[in-house]
């Protein structure tokens, strides 16, 4: 038994995408229901209709929210454990309440506003002077003693744990910073005619190489940007979604996991198996959302691919199957990600880099217009396109759309 | 903290103890004396810094620390150049970098540390390093790496 092919995608919405705090006085939470009303209209459903929440990275509380929004009787409220890796997966999430039949109507989302708390800063505190009067600099709670091992090591945000992935790819095949550069410059131009995209501009080499370096081998271009926002997308069965305002988007295949020794990957870990620590952490669910749909990576139009960090699409391109494992640099140089003429058009929104992150849920949301037919950058004719969330800590995802 | 001198290259350790539990203290012990430590399997060996509930590789739960002779190789590195807080500014740029562990099996032992006075242009993954532990308080010292 599988969930392929017996769910869809029927409604999208968002709020306005918002550089970091500007979404202020909208609060996560006001933002979830902005998003949530305007996915169900875009289906041509209401609030009535609603009856599940989806979701990954407990990005909004349902109880709070169905309470706000007067959801008539909530009947399936589960997120996927961990952050943004999940993002994808809540599809799937989404599709195994419908298929089992807890639920019917299930919004998937993601809220975010960086106003007080940035997700790229530190873990720790780090710093001099910082402590004051003994006191510990995590808060009151206090260190947790595994925290104490790697508070010394200076290593303390999410874009030095990628740096670390990163090195060693470097390392190990050979990847070249052009080969991230490219990556910025071919996702900026995927914005540069975009309404929604918070940058615009294009971005040359030149420009790549005179940014200023964060962490070796990463410079500024290659992290994300901080931003504010709330994506909704609706699922319902098969049935149900062909009565509905918009062409059905079919969910064809969706996973989520990964290796055990993966486990929490970045920030404090690093104990991954050698075979797959410099990759995105992705082999094993691309393995099983291939198997699923029964398709393979020649036959996917169209990837949107989770890139808070540039080099991350490179070994994403490689764990899916795009390119061998540490082929990914020379790939991603030779022009293949290009939505101008590459084999494979990767990131047509702008991505995380370039659009807006909302930790994943733009990425479903061009996915679910790509196969409407109706994004900006529309890839001519696609008929499958891969959504992924992660790489982060375990849970990983993918999943596969299919037009109807 | 406020007398502590930054130095480049050199992360200042932000706190002051270990906030040490069963799982822990054997290290934070054993850095006190100048000696790296892992938490060894005793029925396969596997070695990890901290206590684990269960061994990855076999179940078992019992384990005895261990001293390790404090050399191992650099897997990993970044050269943190931007202070993620203004009180860095001194410190940057400076090396964090994962190093595998002689007397361990490398992946589940592995330790992040700051690598101190070296060139960060031109460390490189494989290269060797030898710990040594910067005394903090009179409960902690913490590891440091050097290049050999």
């Amino acid at each position: 038994m599988s969930l392929k092919d017996q769910t869809c995608v029927v409604g999208v919405g968002a709020t306005p995408y918002y550089r970091r705090g500007e979404s202020v006085p909208e609060t996560e939470t006001s933002m979830a229901c902005t998003a949530i009303l305007a996915a169900l209209d875009d289906a041509g459903l209401t609030i009535k209709d609603l009856d599940g929440f989806a979701i990954y990275s407990s990005s909004c509380d349902p109880a709070t929210v169905g309470a706000i929004l007067g959801v008539p009787e909530i009947r399936f409220a589960a997120t996927l454990t961990s952050g943004g890796g999940g993002a994808a997966g809540s599809l799937g999430l989404a599709a195994a309440a419908i298929t089992s039949g807890q639920a019917e109507v299930v919004v998937s989302l993601m809220t975010l506003q960086q106003a007080k708390r940035r997700l790229g800063g530190t873990q720790v505190q780090g710093g001099g002077g910082g402590g004051g009067g003994g006191g510990s600099p995590y808060g009151a709670g206090g260190v947790p003693p595994t925290m104490a091992y790697t508070a010394h090591a200076g290593l303390l945000s999410p874009g030095h744990s990628f740096s670390l992935l990163t090195q060693r790819h470097m390392h190990l095949y050979g990847t070249r910073r052009e080969a991230l550069a490219e990556v910025c410059i071919s996702t900026r131009q995927n914005a540069i005619n975009r309404p929604t995209s918070l940058n615009r501009t294009p971005l040359t080499l030149e420009q790549y190489f005179n940014a200023r370096m964060i962490s070796d081998p990463l410079c500024l271009y290659d992290y994300t940007m901080e931003s504010d926002g709330a994506v909704a997308v609706i699922t319902t069965s098969e049935a149900r979604a062909k009565d509905l305002k918009q062409k059905p988007v079919y969910i064809m295949a969706s996973a989520n996991g990964g290796m055990g020794r993966w486990g929490t990957a970045i920030f404090n870990y690093f104990q991954m198996p050698d075979e797959y620590f410099a990759s995105s952490g992705h082999r094993p669910v691309a393995k099983r959302v291939f198997e699923m749909a029964g398709i393979a990576p020649k036959d996917i139009d169209v990837a949107l691919l989770y890139d808070h960090f540039a080099p991350m699409v490179i070994m994403q391109l490689e764990d899916y199957g795009f390119c061998g494992v540490g082929e990914g640099g020379p790939f991603v140089e030779s022009g293949a990600i290009r939505f101008d003429g590459g084999s494979i058009p990767v990131n047509t929104h702008g991505g995380n880099l370039s659009e807006a992150y909302i930790i994943g849920m733009t990425h479903i949301r061009e996915a679910v217009e790509q196969m409407r037919g109706t994004a900006i950058n529309q890839v001519k004719d696609a008929e499958f396109a891969l959504v992924t969330g992660g790489p982060a800590g375990l849970p990983v995802s993918g999943s596969i759309l299919r037009r109807a | 903290m406020s007398d502590v001198t930054i130095r480049q290259g050199v992360f200042p350790v932000p706190i002051q103890d270990p906030y040490a539990d069963d799982s822990t203290q054997p290290f934070w012990d054993a850095a006190l004396r100048g000696k790296l430590a892992a938490a060894k399997c005793d029925k396969c060996g596997t070695a990890q810094l901290t206590r684990p509930p269960y061994c990855f590789v076999c179940q078992s739960r019992d384990f005895t620390w261990r001293d390790l002779p404090g050399t191992g190789t650099i897997y990993t590195y970044t050269v943190v150049r931007h202070p993620l807080r203004p009180q860095l500014q001194e410190a940057v740029p400076y090396v964090g970098a994962v190093i595998e562990l002689d007397g361990t099996q490398g992946a589940g032992a592995r330790i992040m540390a700051n690598v101190i006075d070296c060139d960060p242009e031109l460390v490189r993954i494989g290269d060797r390093v030898k710990v040594e532990f910067e005394p903090v308080s009179e409960t902690l010292a913490v590891p440091r790496f050097r290049l050999i």
